[in-house]
This record gives structure tokens, sequence and C-alpha cells, in this order.
């Protein structure tokens, strides 16, 4: 094959406008995408199963919220309330201050293993006191799969955070890492906003529907 | 200049290793398991679904030669549930799903004219947690022992049905080794149909919009946006199942409260958008195929692409006609059969422009042709008993049969296999550098075209006749014995056909003509660069002004661009 003259070509194409977003915002963004696939399918079954319980105890007897809305909602306001912290960390990074940045960012560390202390006293007092495991009845195999799932990917964030936070006081984080920074508070805010679901389903909607 | 690869003064000529002698055994295994390339990524993904094609083959052989007379005792009822698990489960996730991800990653980059994947170490992950989790599920025919001494290889089905899988049903741990082996090659398929996207949206080469993607690049983008969709469910239902049989849970214990109608909904709405997971690239190959070998442009690239996105909708939304005949209310069966139905328009559309396409062209009859049209006439049988299928009196009837085994080994038979084998006679060439043998590809298409049919379409008699799918055996008075008998001599053609292949594929590995960088004639980016190409693809990055790049450079007279 000879190489025609290319003269008759039109003007070279430009770079095409996807190059404006990072191959790693597609790749997080997709992985949330299957994410919340995967979440959606368990809080499915939860739904599906609220009020076929034969066995007691029920949500009512064993959910806190409805009586004492404080323990869990105080939870739950310190995970969300992190979505904020971890926000104005990396707004902060943005504009090079670095100081801030370990300020937001450690606070967001120290709100989401608070909710992971909640959680477990929680769980704590379900089991010992209430006498609620998984294979107790519906109600136990949903709760404990349900919230055990989101408290799974809570740890996995802190765990990250955790590193991230580490290696910022190290030094080896530095605002050009700002994009990838960002990142890892997309699946933050993620793990903020299933927690949303999961709450109103498992402790407002799933806890009165058996009355 | 306008693509790599043309000018005869940077192609690279090897691209790996040196031209004297092979490096030592070591090296070379320390390099494919340490690779990231797409290329070899997906080579392995390729041969690893061949290996286990060979051997879930085997497995149905197995079980034809037991059903062949009435009354055998080759095998016992175990083994024989045995054997149809591992048959199902190795074909649908290790053999169609690593192949299909494996074409994918060879093609995609090359087609869209990137250096690799967006994510090459994720692509790696992906590939090695597909190997653990098939080597994981085989394992069990020697850790499915479990505590309790029983069961060996799994043996619920592919499909797995509550409450037969509780801990009640079935003892021993063949069943976890059915969860995790799936669960875990899973995660990596999700991973990679995430690389997939993300490769397609964000790295395609200057001047390839999106309408000017080659169409199995596109029908490669819905595959794996059905992936991350449809593959996590299942997860999260394997998840529960694992619970209910580790932790005690009770999602799928009846005697609880719990559903194993809520099991079937869940499998079914991962497992429907998965056999189109399967059969979407099989669409992907015959429509780059048909073509070349028609020597015309692809009739309604627009339509084909609107067929592909809706058939990838319309299929999340259809799942319940795999369940017509538990009971449900009549509205809602009346509801998947329409919606059923519907999936029918998109994929008569593809139909016809493929038909469409070669009306009036110039056909070469070569093996990757004959192949594409054995897929054609071979998936409209199993279209046409899909739509049998999709009315709920007539599913009512044949639910379960062998009607139904024939109607859906002619959609991923005759479809994926037939579409696999198309392809892998037509870029054979372009990843080893040498080309298959035509005449043993066609003695093996003749003879596949023979015993498939007669597997299969006798398959759809004895459905008919009554014979549930998934007996061991069967008396003879039941009139099925000459079905079965015709199946069974079915299987010794396919079996010859497949060794000829596998002769065919190896022997052309190391004795086929050379392939040069374009042996068809084709059209689309990855026949501008080497066979094989070098590791980094392209010596320059393409530039596309039309949907047929290499057509513009051959026929600077008459380029597509003028025309688009
Ligand atoms: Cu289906």
């Amino acid at each position: 094959m000879s190489t025609a003259p290319m003269t008759a070509y039109p003007t070279p194409p430009e770079a095409l406008p996807q190059d404006g977003m990072s191959n790693g915002k597609f790749g997080i963004g997709l992985m949330i995408v299957s994410e919340i696939t995967f979440f959606g399918t368990l809080i499915a079954a939860y739904v599906f199963y609220i009020g076929r319980d034969i066995n007691p105890p029920y949500p009512q007897d064993v959910l806190e919220v409805s009586i004492a809305p404080f323990k869990v909602l105080f939870n739950s306001v310190f995970l969300l309330i992190s979505s904020v912290w971890i926000w104005l960390a990396v707004r902060a990074m943005r504009k090079g201050r670095m100081g801030a940045f370990i300020f937001w960012w450690a606070l967001t560390v120290v709100c989401g293993a608070e909710f992971l202390v909640g959680t477990g006293m929680e769980w704590y007092d379900m089991i010992v006191n209430d006498g609620v495991w998984i294979g107790t009845n519906l109600f136990g195999s949903g709760f404990y799969t349900v919230v055990g799932f989101h408290a799974f990917h809570v740890t996995m964030g802190l765990i990250v955070l955790t590193l991230i936070l580490i290696l910022a006081l190290l030094g080896h984080v530095t605002p050009r890492n700002v994009e990838k920074i960002d990142l890892v508070s997309w699946y933050w805010h993620f793990v903020d906003g299933i927690w949303i679901v999961v709450f109103s389903v498992v402790y407002i909607f799933g806890n009165q529907a058996i009355t | 200049m306008r693509l790599a690869g043309d000018s005869e003064v940077s192609t690279l000529e090897t691209p790996i290793g040196p031209a004297t002698g092979r490096p030592p055994f070591l090296s070379q295994l320390h390099e494919w398991v340490t690779t990231v390339d797409h290329k070899k990524l997906g080579s392995m993904y390729v041969v690893c679904g061949i290996i286990y094609m060979i051997i879930a083959g085997l497995e149905a052989s197995m079980m034809r030669w037991q059903l062949a007379w009435p009354g055998q005792t080759v095998l016992t009822p175990e083994e024989f549930n045995r054997l149809f698990t591992m048959h199902g489960t190795t074909m649908v996730f290790f053999v169609g799903m690593p192949i299909l991800l494996g074409s994918a990653n060879i093609m995609i980059p090359l087609m869209i004219g990137a250096r690799d994947l967006a994510f090459p170490r994720l692509n790696a992950f992906g590939f090695w947690l597909f190997l653990f989790g098939s080597i994981l599920l085989y394992f069990s025919y020697f850790g499915g022992q479990g505590l309790y001494g029983m069961g060996s290889a799994p043996d619920v089905g592919w499909f797995a049905y509550a409450p037969l899988t509780e801990r009640t049903y079935s003892r021993g741990h063949s069943t976890d080794y059915w969860i995790l082996g799936i669960f875990v090659a899973g995660i990596g398929s999700t991973a990679t149909g995430i690389n997939f996207i993300a490769t397609i949206l964000g790295m395609r080469c200057r001047g390839m919009t999106l309408m000017k993607m080659p169409l199995f690049v596109w029908i490669m983008l819905v595959d794996a946006i059905l992936i991350v969709i449809a593959l996590p469910p299942l997860a999260a239902a394997q998840i529960m199942l694992l619970f209910d049989r580790l932790l005690g849970a009770h999602f799928f214990d009846a005697q609880a409260g719990g559903s194993a109608l809520l099991w079937q909904n869940l499998f079914w709405f991962f497992g429907h958008p998965e056999v189109y997971i399967l059969i979407l690239p099989a669409f992907a190959y015959v429509t780059e195929i048909i073509p070349v070998f028609s020597r015309k442009v692809i009739f309604g690239y627009p339509l084909m692409v609107a067929a592909t996105v809706a058939i990838g909708f319309i299929s999340l939304g259809v799942w319940v006609h795999h369940m017509f005949s538990v009971g449900l209310s009549p509205l809602i069966n009346a509801i998947f059969m329409a919606s059923t139905m519907l999936v029918g328009v998109p994929t008569g559309i593809k139909m016809f422009n493929w038909t469409a396409t070669m009306i009036g062209g110039k056909i070469r009859f070569d093996t990757p042709m004959l192949f594409s049209i054995g897929f054609l006439c071979q998936f409209l049988m199993g279209g046409l008993t899909g739509i049998f299928l999709a009315t709920v009196p007539f599913d009512w009837q044949v639910s379960d049969s062998y009607f139904v085994v024939g109607h859906f080994h002619y959609v991923l038979f005759g479809g994926l296999i037939f579409g696999i084998l198309a392809a892998t006679f037509y870029w054979y060439p372009k990843v080893t550098g040498r080309m298959m043998s035509e005449t043993l590809g066609k003695w093996q298409f003749w003879l596949l075209i023979i015993g498939f049919n007669m597997t299969f379409g006798a398959m759809h008699v004895s459905g008919l006749l009554g014979m549930p799918r998934r007996i061991y055996t069967y008396q003879t008075e039941r009139g099925w014995d000459l079905w079965n008998l015709l199946t069974s001599i079915g299987v010794i053609f396919q079996i010859a056909a497949f060794t000829l292949f596998a002769i065919n594929l190896l022997h052309s590995a190391f004795k086929g003509r050379r392939a040069g960088d374009d042996p068809w004639d084709a059209w689309t980016l990855e026949w501008s660069t080497t066979s094989p190409p070098p590791a980094h693809n392209f010596d320059e990055d393409p530039v596309v002004y039309s949907r047929r790049p290499l057509w513009d450079l051959k026929h600077p007279e008459d380029p597509d661009w003028k025309y688009e």
C-alpha cells in the first residue's frame, strides 16, 4: 500500500473533548455505580423481608431510633458531617494550604472512626442484651448484612484515609496529588450517601412497618 | 503521516525477545505472570477460555454418553448432577466470560488507537482473579468433601436454586466452592468492565468521535455497562447465600420466613443480562467480519448503535421470563412476556442489517465469513424458539424440558461459540502473525454444522415429547430413544470438529503462513499496525477521519470522510 497524496485530507481533527475527564474519574465513578447496584440488591432484599419475620424480636423491639433516637442519630451525624470535612480538606489542598488539609482530613478520620465505634457499641448492645445475631431471625440476617457491609466499606475507607493522613504528615502528599485525593473523597461521599439510604430503610421505614 | 504502521521506516519487526534463540523458560514465565500488557492478558484470557471449553465440552460428552441409550450406567446420578452443574457454570463463567473479556482486551485499544487499557494493572488483577476463581471452582473436586464427608463438585445446577443450596440440603462445601469461585471471578470481571468503559470513553485517538468508533467497540461498551450493572447483584445474592450457609442466616430459609423466590429473582436479574453479556460480543465479532468479507460498509451504522443500546436497556427488564412456571400473577407474566418479545425488535434490526450488508456485496467465503454466516443461521433459530418460550402458555408446556436446553444452546453455542470461532479465524493472524489453515477451518465448519444441528436440533424434539432436562437416565418406552441417540451421535461430529480446531490453533502458531499486517484487506485500525503488534501498539498516535480509517488510507481518491 503506497502512501497516497495526503493533501486532500481535511484539517486534522481536534483532540477529543473527553481528554478533560481523567481516567481516574471514570474509574471511581463506575466503581461507585457497581457498588450502588451491589448495595441496591442487599437493600432490596431487606425491604422485601420487612414484616415477613415469623420469629421475634422485631426491629421495633431492638432498634433504638424511635425510643432513644440519640445514639444512632448521633453517630449518623458524625458520619454525614465528615463529608463536609473531607470536602473542605480537598478545597484547602486545591488552594495549596496543606496545614488546613491535614486538619480537615484528620477530622474526617476522627468522625469516621467515631461512627465505627458507635456501630460497634450498638452491635454489642444488640448481641449481648437483646440476643439478636445474624442467625436469630430474618431481621437479624438482613440487619447485620446490610449494616455490616456498610460498616465494612467505612472501614476500608478509613484505612485509605488514614494511610493518606500518615503520608501527608510525613510530607509525601503535595497539592500536585489533589486530583487523586479528590477521587478518594468521591468514595467517601458515596459511603455517606449510602448510609442515608440504609438509615432510612433500616431505622425509619423498616422500624414502623410492623406494628 | 496519518497512520502508524503504514510507513516502512518505523515499523518494528520483532516486538518481544531477541531474534536469536528464545529467552529461558523461567524468564518467559516471569514475563507472562507479571505482564500488564493488554494483548498478553487478552491472549491468556482466550487461551484459558479455550482450555475450559475443552473441559466443559468433555463434561457434556460424558453426559451424552450416559444418555445415548436408555438405562445406561456410565455415570451415577450424583456424578451426572455434578457434571451438568460444572458444564453450565464453566461454559458461562469460565468460557464465555474470559473469551469475551480477552477479545475485548486485545481489540479495544487497537481499534481505538490507544496504547493500552485505562488501568493496565487493574486489568492484570482482573485476569488473575478470573483464573483463581475458576481454579477454586475446580478445586471442589478435591476439596469439596467438607466436614461431613459429602459432596464433591457442586451439584445444584448452574443457577443454584434455593432452598436446594441451603445447608440442610447441600451438605459439605461443594456449594460454597460454587459461590466463592464465581464471586471471585465476578469481582475481576466487574473491574475489567469498568476498565473497558473508562478506556472507551477516555482514550480514543484523535478524530474518533463516538459515532466514528468501530461497532465492535460500541457493542463492547454496552456489554461492559451491562457487566458493571448486572454482576454486583449476583455477588450480593451470593453473599446472602454464603451467610445462610456459613453463618446461619435465613435469607432463603423458608422455615424462618425466608424466600426461595427471592433467590430466583436476584439470580435472574443477573442471569438474563448475563446471556446478553455473552451474546453481544458475538454480535460485535460478526459486525466487524461481515462487512470486510462482503466488501461493503456495514448497513445502518446508527441503527446498529441504537439497537445495541436498546438491547442493553431491555435486557435489564425481562428476567421474570425464567420464572413463568413459578406461578406469579398473570399480570406480571404478561408484562414480562411483552418486554421479552420487545427484545426481538432490536435483535431483528441487527439481523436485517447484517443481511443487508451482505446483499449486493462481493462475498468472500473464507472461514471467518463461513462461521459468521453459520452464526446468523443458528442464532436466528435460537432467537425464534426464544420467542416461542417468551409466550407464557408455551413456556408452561415445555419449561424445564429439553426444548429449553435446545433453545439456549442454539443461542449460546450457535450464537456465541460460532461467533468466537469466526473471531478466532479472523483475528488469529493479528495476534500471532500467522494465518490459520483454511482447509482445516472449512472441514471444522461443516463437521460442526452437522454435529451441532444433530445434537441440539434433536433436543427440541425430545423436549416436545416431554423429556425433562437434568435427568440422568430414562426408560425405553418413553419414545425418546431415537432423539437421544441422534443428539449423542452429533457429539461425535462436534468432537471431531473441535479436535481439528485444536490442531489448527497449535499447528498454525508454528507453521502457519505469515500473515502480514493486513491479510483480510480490512478497514479498522488494528490492521494498520504489525502482526503481532508491538508492545506500544502504534508507532505514531493514529488520527482518524471516518469509521474506516484504513479505507481512507488505501483509497485516497474516494475516502469515506467525504460522505460521513
Ligand atoms: Cu432470559
